[in-house]
């Protein structure tokens, strides 16, 4: 049987948080960089939302806040800047490849999904507010994000995973705790911009080193080094 | 009273084995006397096991043979007896239907005798296997069994490869063996004793408990052919004769089930939801495996074998679903999982011995067993066609027929999921049922594949084209069990009523909601949840194609159809080497699910034009078999230094030996 | 005994109504197309030219071929009497629940694609062999949604799950959306529209429902495009009386029936519009690309169950 009426306005933040956790589904699976980075800004816009929609019902209004700052950075800027460096880098057209195949990585996604649910179960039990069983979908945002950077070879897209980490506690914070005091968001905020800019400047390194953005390519240093040692020796 | 029967059944079978012997110069009174006393001693089985089905209270009767603190035990009650309907049924066929498929090997290099002798001790230790209640006589049966069904495996031992397929069998049969006995013993260790009722009776606790069950669940697990332990299912059913392999398949398989379920159930006693679990997964994966291959076969016995392998995964999955709600105390939904597995081993054995007596019919009369080579069969072999066809529909699992009544119980099963409270199962439980839908989908797949490739189209070979009308006793053993099918089909609530008694004796409780509202709606749960009108089905599909025919055929008679060739495209010079062959039919599955298989795949030119090979074998030999094979030599032959070949060093052993026993005793 | 007529009537007004849905969605689609397109009443016209000629059967036929137009028919409209279109409480929503249902057109598929293995040319070996390929990708898919479905309604039963959301409060259930999602993605594929197969195709190469039913002429080929027909007004049906149940008449009474004639038609007709705008939107993609198009389906329902489990279930 339906379970008893929730508020309208809980039932749409069940929703955006279904929404959250497929977008994390749909980053694991494309294959496209351009894609990438599109779904990586929907699943801000959908973020911004949440936070507009959470300091609306109960009335923080720092959360406003909040929001602003993750539809400038997480919707527009970052992916603004991800899909400058990847035209300048000329890596439009790449597709990926992942390690593992797609099939088994989306058993893996699932299987995170449901660990996570068991993981926090405990937790759901002890916590006191409505919207207690968000806390198991961010905490499999997180772990998918985290599955992204270890299952893909380009460096894009394991920065696209990373951020989604950050994603996933962002909206863990702004769930279960009506978001993390107005500091650390901050800090946390520029400590990602900051992330990104660096990253993109280890880009153009690692492909003026290697020739490529294939991590698995870097695993080739240590040869270079005692190639290296054995040509100072000449 | 149904056990004097059942040992009358017994009786028959042995002389069936035994008593035409002296005739083994005359073919003609061998047969006669043997397949008659064979076919007496499957109507017994049949009759006592209903009656033991029906009986109030089960009946006991210990006879003097056996060791001699440790008689032979026979006990029947209504789990026997079903088993024992299901033996002797299949026996009873088989035996009109073997009567005149074994007159192929007459004038074979091996005398007809090996054949006859063999099957009626296998069918006896069947028999015995079911009726036994001491863990000495289940051994005894057991390796009656597996001996005999050797000896038929290897009926046709001048090829390598049946040989090597037999040895095989030999061995898993004698691993299987081994764990059993061993479970038996940590449950005898516990009892005083080695009768079922000591042994039910003995206190184990939680640990020892699951011990044994793991090693009853690899024992008859090897034997009943799921993953990984599968390989010698199909190497070993399609060597045999086809009766032979449809009593191994039909009969041999749900036999090892049987002994899972009074293991578990009857001698356990207590279950331990946790064990559910690994039955459910592994059920599953052998469905979708056994089925994937299955599709790759082309030689029409191998295939059905490997379709054994799924269909025992779905009973796994109906059993592990069972367990799981045992374990947590709903014993009424513990019964629907326990009735759906039921069900469908005998559905199973029904349609799978259906579809081999078919492909024993048409090796018989064109001598194919490779699906590339048929084609056209129907106009050539009508009444096996249609037989066939019934077959395919049941094991496709569609309705109006029975394969679609255990499926659905299945899945009804599954859907009560949420009773269980539990998140993690809660979302395990649906993608074992998706995984259930994915492996009837295939499974449907495969059967368009086969009956489309040998019985439709065209002739791919001079011999499909030269096969005629099987023989009227081996037309009427088809016949039989494809009435069967749709009868199982139509009148569920009968055959649940009849299960709803196994349930009540093993778990306590039956499933009386599923009868209650008459016997036109099966209703597992309650008439709200889910319902079937199986009787209704089959007649609104009847009335839709009567009235369409009445009102939409035209009244202007046979003139209105024109016979003419068929399309193509204008070019003309259609050869039936152009229809799609088996390989081709599944080649979008086969490049979809690619991993599952290890493929080897070519083209290659040569001066008679291009030649494309195709070879797909079975991941558990290299992931499993041969690591296992080389672990054991190797272990072997750090053995083997024991045995240096010096002799001081062999005296050396002695003394030492002697030393020891010296010390010992002080 | 006058619910028993009623089923029949409702099938008897599922089965001549959909050709009519076929129709509209093709006007539709031309409209969208900046093209005239013939009116929604044209397959009617066609199945009736097509009743009325004779038939040709190829000389490598076989029974099987001449019956499967009758079965396939036959299987597609006892499916169409057990999904509520307009009334709720008839006897044949309890013949069957969602999983018969998903039986029926098993049991029609198979016997399409044995008849267009039967006549021994390769296009029909081509059609069937595609056809139980998506069709079996499908099914997993299906049924995790309509497991999603059973779970929270607690029912398999259409009539009682129809019921049920209806007589409940509006609420927004994530599994919901992302179940109907699913079943969209199911329904197209299984009813071979666009992206999977293009139903107007003269293509054999590109076919997968017309390859089967190539050799098909007169009144069979009229019953195989009649049943095709039906299908998609069944799972359309399906979609709109379970994901939007509202306007379903739950009792008997003339007014529920006007309204649940007007509601289902709305419904209906914008459901046509959604397919016609969707077929005209995407392309046909090729055949290896469409278990990828499954899998996404796969992957909705799955999120829908998840979704149920973690955040519904309390």
């Amino acid at each position: 049987m339906p379970p008893a009426v929730l508020p309208f306005a809980d039932q749409m933040i069940l929703t955006l948080a279904a929404l959250i956790l497929f977008s994390s589904f749909l980053l694991l699976a494309q294959t496209r960089v351009v894609s990438l980075i599109h779904t990586f800004a929907w699943q801000g816009g959908l973020l911004c939302l949440t936070t507009v929609l959470m300091a609306a019902t109960f009335g923080r209004h720092h959360l406003y806040v909040s929001a602003a700052l993750t539809l400038a950075l997480k919707v527009f800027f970052i992916p603004w800047q991800l899909r400058r460096m990847v035209e300048r880098l000329d890596i439009r057209r790449q597709v990926e490849i992942e390690v593992g195949g797609p099939l088994l990585v989306m058993i893996a996604a699932g299987a995170l999904t449901l660990f996570s649910y068991y993981v926090v179960m405990p937790i759901r039990e002890l916590s006191l507010f409505s919207t207690r069983n968000i806390i198991a979908v961010t905490l499999a945002v997180i772990l998918i994000g985290m599955l992204m950077i270890i299952t893909r070879r380009k460096a894009v897209a394991q920065v696209i995973g990373f951020m989604s980490m950050e994603n996933g506690l962002f909206f863990a914070a702004v769930v279960s705790t009506y978001g993390m005091p107005m500091v650390v968001e901050l800090g946390v905020a520029f400590d990602v911009l900051v992330a990104a800019i660096l990253f993109g400047i280890f880009f153009f390194h690692i492909r003026a080193g290697i020739g490529s953005l294939d991590v698995d390519h870097l695993n080739r240093l240590s040869e270079v080094d005692a190639v290296g040692d054995e040509e100072e020796e000449e | 009273m149904p056990l004097s029967i059942a040992q009358l059944a017994v009786l028959f079978a042995l002389a069936s084995a035994l008593a035409p012997l002296p005739f083994f110069r005359s073919n003609r009174l061998l047969k006669a006397m043997a397949f008659v006393l064979l076919g007496f001693s499957g109507l017994a089985a049949l009759i006592a096991g209903g009656l033991a089905l029906f009986a109030d209270a089960p009946s006991d009767l210990i006879l003097p043979i056996g060791l001699p603190w440790l008689h032979c035990h026979l006990h029947t009650d209504p789990l026997a007896g079903f088993f024992l309907v299901i033996i002797g049924l299949i026996t009873t066929v088989a035996a009109v239907y073997g009567s005149a498929y074994v007159r192929e090997y007459e004038n074979g290099p091996q005398p007809l005798a090996v054949l006859t002798i063999f099957t009626g001790l296998f069918v006896a230790g069947m028999y015995l296997l079911v009726l036994t209640a001491d863990a000495f006589s289940f051994m005894m049966a057991w390796e009656v069994m597996s001996v005999s069904s050797y000896f038929l495996v290897a009926f046709q031992h001048q090829q390598a490869a049946n040989r090597r397929a037999a040895f095989l069998y030999l061995l898993m049969a004698q691993v299987s063996g081994l764990c059993i006995l061993l479970a038996f013993g940590v449950l005898a260790g516990f009892g005083d004793g080695f009768s079922f009722q000591a042994m039910a009776a003995a206190p184990l606790g939680s640990g020892w408990a699951t011990i044994a069950f793991t090693l009853a669940f690899i024992g008859f697990g090897i034997k009943a052919g799921v993953v990984p332990l599968h390989v010698w299912l199909p190497q070993a059913h399609p060597v045999a004769p086809s009766h032979i392999s449809a009593l191994m398949s039909g009969v041999m398989l749900k036999v090892a089930i049987y002994g899972f379920i009074r293991f578990t159930y009857g001698l356990l006693g207590d279950i331990h939801w946790q064990w559910g679990v690994p039955t459910l997964i592994i059920g599953s994966a052998s469905a979708i495996l056994g089925v994937l291959y299955a599709l790759m076969q082309h030689d029409l016995k191998r295939l059905l074998a490997y379709h054994s392998v799924e269909n025992i995964g779905i009973i796994y999955m109906g059993l592990g679903l069972s367990m799981l709600f045992a374990g947590h105390g709903l014993p009424g939904l513990a019964a629907l999982g326990l009735i759906a597995a039921l069900y469908h081993c005998l559905n199973h054995a029904i349609f799978k011995s259906l579809l081999f007596f078919g492909a024993g019919a048409i090796l018989q009369k064109s001598h194919e067993h490779d699906l590339e080579r048929m084609g056209g069969l129907l106009r050539r072999m009508p009444v096996t066609a249609v037989c066939f066809l019934v077959g395919c529909i049941s094991i496709s699992a569609l309705p109006p027929f029975n394969g679609f009544v255990s499926e659905w119980l299945t899945f009804q099963a599954a859907l009560q999921a949420p009773a269980l409270g539990n998140g993690v199962l809660d979302s395990l439980i649906p993608m074992a049922a998706a995984v259930l839908a994915l492996t009837g989908a295939l499974a449907a797949a495969c059967f368009v594949k086969v009956f489309g490739v040998a019985f439709l189209g065209q002739p791919r070979t001079r011999h499909a084209r030269k096969a005629r009308l099987a023989q009227p006793r081996m037309m009427f053993g088809q016949g039989v069990l494809a009435v069967l099918c749709l009868v199982l089909g139509v009148l569920p609530t009968w055959t649940v009523s009849v299960l709803d008694r196994i349930t009540r004796q093993l778990l306590g409780r039956g499933l009386p909601e599923a009868t209650a509202h008459g016997w036109l709606w099966l209703t597992p749960v309650a008439t709200h949840n889910a319902s079937y009108g199986a009787p209704l089905v089959l007649l609104g599909i009847a009335l839709a194609w009567m009235l369409s025919y009445l009102f939409l055929h035209p009244r202007r008679g046979p003139r209105s159809v024109r016979v003419g060739p068929a399309w193509d495209c204008g070019f003309g010079g259609l050869t039936p080497r152009m229809q799609y062959t088996s390989t081709a039919f599944t080649m979008p599955i086969r490049r979809i699910f690619r991993p599952v298989w290890p493929i080897e795949e070519g083209l290659e030119e040569t001066s008679a034009g291009r030649r494309y090979h195709l070879k797909v074998g079975d991941w558990a030999w290299q992931t499993v078999y041969q690591p296992m094979g080389r672990m054991l030599l190797a272990a072997a032959r750090r053995v083997t230094i024991i045995q240096g070949g010096n002799i001081r060093v062999y005296l050396a052993y002695s003394f030492f030996t002697i030393l020891i026993m010296l010390w010992w005793i002080v | 005994m006058t619910a028993w007529l009623v089923a029949i009537i409702k099938t008897g007004i599922m089965v001549l109504c959909a050709p009519l849905l076929a129709g509209w969605v093709k006007w539709l689609k031309c409209r969208l197309q900046n093209r005239q397109g013939p009116p929604p009443w044209q397959p009617y016209r066609d199945l009736l030219k097509l009743f009325r000629k004779d038939i040709v059967v190829a000389e490598t036929a076989s029974p099987i071929f001449r019956m499967a137009p009758y079965i396939v028919f036959s299987a597609t409209t006892l499916a169409g009497s057990v999904v509520p279109l307009l009334m709720v409480n008839l006897p044949t929503s309890a013949i069957a629940d969602v999983i018969v249902l998903v039986g029926f057109f098993a049991l029609a598929r198979f016997f399409l694609a044995l008849a267009g293995m039967d006549v021994g040319t390769a296009f029909g070996g081509m059609g069937s062999s595609r056809e139980v390929t998506v069709s079996s990708l499908a099914e997993p898919a299906m049924l995790l949604a309509v497991f999603t479905l059973a779970m929270t309604v607690g029912s398999t039963n259409l009539a009682t799950v129809i019921t049920r959301l209806a007589a409940a409060p509006f609420q927004l259930y994530p599994s919901f959306i992302f179940s109907a999602m699913a079943m969209l993605l199911v329904a197209l594929a299984e009813t071979g529209r666009i992206p999977v197969d293009n139903p107007a195709t003269h293509l054999e190469l590109t076919m997968i429902h017309e390859a089967m039913i190539l050799e098909y002429s007169g009144r069979h080929l009229a019953l195989m495009e009649w049943a095709a027909m039906i299908k998609l007004m069944v799972y359309g049906v399906l979609l709109v009386n379970l994901f939007l149940p509202w306007g379903v008449a739950l009792s008997s009474t003339p007014s529920a029936i006007a309204t649940a004639i007007a509601a289902a038609t709305g419904k209906l007709l914008g459901l046509g519009l959604v397919l016609a705008a969707a077929e005209t939107g995407l392309a046909k993609m090729r055949l290896f690309r469409v278990p990828q198009f499954l899998g996404l389906a796969f992957i909705l329902s799955l999120i829908g169950m998840l979704s149920h489990v973690i955040l519904e279930v309390r």
